[in-house]
């Protein structure tokens, strides 16, 4: 498949007169060859979360590949059609898992999404809120955390309920209300020191990423990952100076932070001494072990060995031979594969391997368990309409199947459900695997 | 959708807004472009508009709209066909039946289910997932396609060999007419008396109207099943061994042979464990009782050796859920996707011989790849003698491109001369309509062509599609599909 030039059949359009788009650059990003792996059959379509929503093939990934091949043919310009189409592509890659091809659809959407950023006409682009959201605040867990501190404060004083039953929160621009909407009932600050000692016979040395999002949001899964990791035989190292995995620059069309990130990470981090550096959100081991192909070509080998010690906790403690809890924690219990983790990581029965090991909880399945739930990063900020047809339609199997839990090893998902259950008064609890690990190992229900 | 929404100035497009939402409408050529064609990607048409109806009665007035406007239409489920069967031929309305995927009502017991077109195959299938029933046809793409696709067409996949195609699980549909009637035909019960409508409709490629409700039968589960992986030395005595298993009168649920090229392709995209060195292989299924299943898979094995042949996997199941069961069966597959890792361009043919010709079409297949030094694999389903000749060729090399062309012709004319056909389940589309004189006779085309004009008279309905109306005639310069089958 090593063929660089354009082939296959011809544009037969003349030239669109303005692509929209900085061709040249997507050209130094896009390999030709790999629009030329999708055969066009069209086995990926139902797999796609937007297409099954709207029946639109321009909103299926096949699809997709047709506009963003025609217009690096010269067939399309990028106009409000097509750059409409390619923004509400949710990159949850369920197209890969279906395609029998190979495409590599990631490799294709990302550097589009990001040159339509760049190149974004006036009033199409970010806006001011979601800039200073995205890239000034995300990034960085403490700014996360004090930005948030009033509405802790709310939630202490139980006043939360009150401001959102008073309409106040509409008062709010949509990004914000947005925001609002998704933080949960905040739990303290994980402050985990740099070292933490295993328990028992030491199997394994490991770092431990913290997350900008995660460890504010949902610091008790922090806690527990380093737990979990300890009573398996882990040394957990808490490395500082560690930062944000980037997805979220990356990933809404800032390429230049988001690579600065990942060489704070791969500096932060002693990995060529450390067995695996665990993540227990799906969204930022994805980006991680994308490290060897977003950066420039003279730190990819560099970038490669640092993704090459990145799991997700659930791969990590599978491979390592996880040690049974004792404690039940009778429960029954659903599980919502995060798309980074089903998709972008292929890591499916890990999680269910773990979760299968609790004594006294009963996994049961849930319907379209692999649809995306409309969180997909910023998704729900950028595209809330999608975002909330799709967060519904999760609600709505996950209700159907009684289960109370659901886990899910992705912070956006466990959010999106979350909120999603809150607005509808369901009493749904969204944890993550190790947090029920964490309860059978240290017996609390 | 109406963010970028500007009045439009042609008539018919403002009534199909008027009538189906701005949401419900494409005619921009920027979105009209992805339904210029489908998993056949030689020709190409784009349609003028594309519409979503979510009922059928917007189905009934979009065609009204069509007949009054004097434009064709031609309706599109997935977009999965391999033949071009969605090809909206001189432009005109395409109509999208994925927005219709309401499955309206299941009667386990009754062993029926009625379905809207747009019902993508596997979600009947998950819907029906402990119910002890389901829907036999499987095609490869089963993921994707759509139940009204799948009528169209009259599908088929692995589990045909004993279950049948569509025609033989589809007990009625609702048909809105080329001229925008709502007809039911057939009936949630089998074997109505009178003309079998049904059974002339099913398989019709979208050219008697566009087919909104599907009344689907289903089939008990089985109570257990056993999964054989046969390895042989040559393909030769690995489809005498199919023979010889359907003449000692076992009937498998499943029959497909893989050749070694490949196998070799599998193993390197999905290393499922296939031996390399086979010369073939078979994958063969049998269910039903279980108390029968050892005993007919002994019979199996011996009928295997006795070709040369051996057992490398024996898979007995309770579900077709198990991982093992699946696998295999994600690796048959999937095997096309593979193939398109290997070699830069590649297409699938369709034909079917008599099954006692399976050797014979084979060793004819040997010599063509010789004779024109192109490669041809072999996956197909070895039981129902239906062959998916894979032409492995690179489409920068024009003489390639002519002699994939030439080894593609004389197969399928060989199908011919054998007795047999040049599709066994993908359809005559717009892909193959040029051999309908080879494989009919006059007489029969103008058979089938009275009948075409009884029920569709203005050639407006999916016009120049299975067979020679109306003198849409398409030179090709290239081989055919090159997808999944």
């Amino acid at each position: 498949m090593e063929k660089a030039e354009h082939m296959n059949v011809r544009p037969i359009d003349p030239p669109v007169a303005e692509p929209g788009v900085d061709l040249a650059w997507l050209a130094d990003r896009i390999a030709y060859p790999l629009f030329q792996q999708c055969i066009h059959c069209g086995l990926c379509t139902a797999s796609c979360p937007t297409y099954v929503e709207t029946g639109d093939e321009n909103n299926g990934p096949r699809g997709r590949i047709y506009l963003m091949r025609s217009v690096v043919d010269g067939r399309l310009g990028v106009g409000p059609e097509v750059r409409k189409h390619l923004e509400l592509c949710l990159d949850c890659r369920a197209c890969e898992t279906a395609c029998p091809s190979g495409v590599q659809y990631g490799k294709l959407i990302e550097p589009f999404k990001i040159e339509m950023v760049r190149d974004a006409p006036a009033g199409k682009g970010l806006s001011l809120i979601q800039k200073v959201v995205l890239h000034h605040l995300f990034p960085y867990a403490g700014r996360v955390r004090a930005a948030l501190l009033p509405v802790r404060g709310l939630q202490k004083l139980g006043l939360m309920k009150l401001v959102e039953r008073s309409g106040l929160l509409k008062l709010l621009p949509p990004t914000l209300r947005n925001m609002a909407a998704m933080v949960p009932t905040l739990q303290p600050a994980s402050n985990l020191p740099e070292i933490l000692p295993a328990i028992g016979p030491k199997r394994a040395r490991v770092g431990l990423f913290l997350g900008c999002v995660t460890d504010v949001m949902t610091p008790q899964t922090t806690g527990a990952t380093a737990r979990v990791l300890r009573r398996n035989g882990c040394e957990v190292v808490v490395a500082r100076g560690q930062a944000c995995c980037g997805a979220i620059h990356y990933h809404s069309g800032a390429e230049a932070p988001a690579l600065e990130l990942a060489r704070q990470n791969m500096n932060a981090f002693d990995f060529e001494n450390l067995d695996a550096i665990v993540v227990n959100a799906a969204g930022c081991g994805a980006m991680f072990k994308d490290y060897g192909h977003i950066l420039p070509p003279e730190e990819r080998e560099r970038g490669a060995r640092f993704a090459a010690k990145v799991k997700d906790v659930s791969e990590f403690l599978a491979a390592l031979g996880p040690i049974p809890p004792a404690h039940a924690v009778p429960m029954k219990v659903t599980y919502h594969d995060a798309c980074h983790l089903c998709h972008a990581q292929q890591i499916r029965s890990q999680p269910r391997q773990l979760l299968a090991m609790i004594p006294g909880l009963e996994l049961v399945p849930l319907a379209e368990g692999e649809l995306c739930c409309g969180a997909a990063g910023t998704y729900n900020l950028t595209e809330p309409e999608m975002s909330q047809r799709l967060g519904r339609r999760k609600l709505a199997n996950i209700e159907a199947t009684g289960a109370t839990i659901v886990a899910s090893g992705n912070i956006g998902c466990t959010l999106q459900i979350a909120r999603q259950a809150r607005e509808k008064g369901l009493p749904i609890e969204v944890v993550h695997p190790v947090d029920l690990l964490d309860r059978a190992y240290e017996g609390e229900s | 959708m109406t963010a970028t929404a500007a009045p439009t100035t042609i008539p018919l497009v403002r009534e199909l807004a008027a009538l189906l939402g701005e949401d419900g409408v494409l005619h921009r050529r920027d979105e009209l472009v992805v339904y210029e064609c489908d998993g056949y990607v030689i020709e190409k048409a784009v349609p003028d508009v594309v519409v979503f109806p979510t009922s059928t009665e917007q189905v009934v007035e979009v065609v009204k709209l069509c007949n009054q406007h004097d434009v064709p239409f031609v309706p599109r489920g997935a977009g999965t066909s391999l033949a071009g069967g969605t090809l909206p031929i001189g432009g005109g309305v395409m109509i999208s039946l994925t927005r219709m995927k309401r499955i309206v009502e299941i009667n386990a017991r009754d062993r029926y289910a009625i379905v809207e077109a747009g019902v993508v195959n596997v979600w009947l299938t998950r819907a029906l997932a402990g119910t002890g029933v389901h829907f036999a046809p499987d095609p490869s793409s089963q993921t994707a396609c759509t139940i009204g696709g799948n009528v169209a067409t009259n599908a088929g996949g692995p589990h045909t060999l004993k279950y049948g195609v569509t025609i033989n699980h589809v007990r009625g549909v609702e048909l809105v007419t080329p001229e925008g009637e709502v007809v039911q035909i057939g009936g949630v019960v089998e074997d109505q008396p009178g003309f079998d409508l049904t059974g002339l409709l099913v398989g019709s490629e979208g050219t008697f109207g566009i087919v909104t409700k599907v009344i689907v039968g289903l089939c008990r589960d089985p109570e257990a099943g056993r999964t054989l992986l046969a390895v042989f030395p040559t393909v030769e005595d690995s489809v005498e061994a199919v023979s010889g298993i359907v003449a000692a009168g076992i009937v498998p649920a499943a029959l497909e042979m893989i050749d070694n090229l490949m196998i070799r392709a599998v193993e390197a995209a999905f290393h499922f464990g296939f031996p390399v060195e086979a010369g073939a292989v078979l994958i063969i299924e049998v269910d039903g009782v279980d108390a029968a299943l050892d005993h007919e898979a002994q019979a199996i094995s011996e009928i295997v050796q006795a070709h040369g042949g051996t057992i490398d996997k024996a898979i007995g199941w309770r579900t077709r859920e198990e991982p093992e069961y699946k696998a295999i069966w994600k690796a048959r597959k999937m095997a096309f996707g593979a193939i398109g890792r290997v070699s830069p361009t590649f297409c699938t043919q369709d034909g079917v011989v008599p099954r006692t010709a399976l050797p014979h079409i084979l060793r004819f297949m040997e010599g063509v790849s010789e004779r024109t030094n192109i490669r041809i694999a072999n996956v197909f389903h070895a039981g129902d003698g239906n062959l998916h000749p894979i032409i492995l060729f690179d489409e920068q090399d024009p003489d390639q491109v002519k002699r994939a062309l030439q080894a593609s012709h004389e197969i399928l004319d060989e199908c011919i001369r054998l007795g047999g056909s040049v599709t066994g389940e993908h359809g005559i589309g717009v892909e193959k309509l040029a051999m309908m004189p080879k494989l009919f006779t006059p007489d029969d085309l103008a058979a089938m062509t009275a009948v075409h004009d009884a029920l569709n008279p203005d050639n407006r309905c999916s016009p120049a599609k299975k067979i020679p109306v109306g003198g849409h005639c398409i030179e090709r310069t290239s081989p055919g599909r090159r997808a999944p089958a």
